[in-house]
């Protein structure tokens, strides 16, 4: 069994309120490493099996179709063993 | 005239809007999600809510519903649509209007009765109205903040397709204050602000929102 993930994040240029949020808590709790921080969605996908290049595509697909909105987000699929 | 209006699992403005049409003298029909009957209205609302609980994206989950078929192919030859608040996340994740909502600037959920002003009044949604009208209709949303890429936005403003923008303060960072456009075709209009909740001195902070309505019932007949 192999889990496929797809990450999703806003593209730079969109306002990201969520990540504005978490960049403003973490100096508030003594971190103060951050410059800039953004906020993405993580989908852990399960198949049987070694992911053939088939079922890549037909990810990539559903990631471009579903998973992300293209005007807004951008995504990256990779698989994790 | 039968105006239809779609109830997706979590739509919470479809008995308002369904409402609005009668008070405004058309011939309400439900619509359901999981059928792709229009029932033979001749324009349809998609209403406000929280269609498919809004996981994953607003909006993103309904764009794939049965009824949604039908109307994307109706839309495209110019059978009127008008998306309030889901209704427009709706409508642009179905790619019928450009750009996306996303969550508000600051993060609240802003709940007031909103000043606007009227952009354009040559859709189907709003020939009622003067170019320039000053409305007050509530907005009610989480994820209200109109974003698109710079080519789009240049797109929408010289083609005179921002149909309301905020007036006064911009309650969730939309890009250009944008709270409503059209497509190229002028037949698909989405807007964040609730009309369907301003159509008596009752309920609503004014009647602005009827005209809405009323045009719609105007141009079928006209046309």
């Amino acid at each position: 069994m192999a889990t496929i993930v797809v990450e999703v994040m806003l593209k730079p240029e969109i306002l990201d309120p969520q990540g504005q949020a978490v960049a403003a808590a973490l100096p508030r709790l003594g971190f103060t490493f951050a410059t800039s921080v953004r906020q993405g969605k993580r989908f852990e996908i399960e198949v049987a099996g070694t992911p053939t290049a088939e079922q890549l595509a037909e990810v990539e697909k559903a990631a471009e179709t579903l998973l992300s909105n293209p005007v807004i987000e951008t995504f990256l699929v990779k698989v994790e063993a | 005239m039968r105006i239809g209006v779609v109830t997706f699992p979590g739509s919470l403005d479809d008995s308002s809007a369904l409402r609005a049409i009668r008070l405004a003298g058309g011939v309400p029909v439900p619509l359901f999600h999981a059928s792709d009957d229009l029932k033979e209205v001749e324009a349809v609302v998609l209403p406000g809510g929280f269609s498919y609980g809004d996981y994953l994206r607003c909006g993103a989950i309904s764009r794939f519903a049965p009824i949604m078929s039908s109307i994307i192919i109706a839309a495209e030859h110019g059978f009127p649509v008008l998306g309030i608040c889901n209704g427009f996340q709706i409508l642009c994740e179905s790619h019928l209007l450009p750009g996306a909502l996303t969550r508000n600037q600051g993060l609240h959920f802003v709940c007031t009765d909103q000043p606007l002003t009227v952009e354009n009044n040559s859709t189907p949604w709003t020939s009622g109205y003067t170019k320039g009208d000053r409305l007050v209709i509530p907005i009610k949303n989480g994820e209200g903040s109109f974003q698109a890429s710079a080519e789009t936005l240049h797109e929408l403003e010289s083609e005179g397709r921002v149909v309301l923008r905020y007036a006064g303060t911009n309650p969730n960072g939309s890009k250009n204050d944008i709270a409503g456009i059209t497509n190229a075709r002028g037949n698909v209009v989405g807007v964040m602000p609730h009309p369907e909740q301003a159509i008596e001195s009752l309920t609503g902070p004014s009647t602005d929102g009827l005209t809405f309505f009323t045009s719609v019932l105007h141009s079928l007949v006209g046309r």
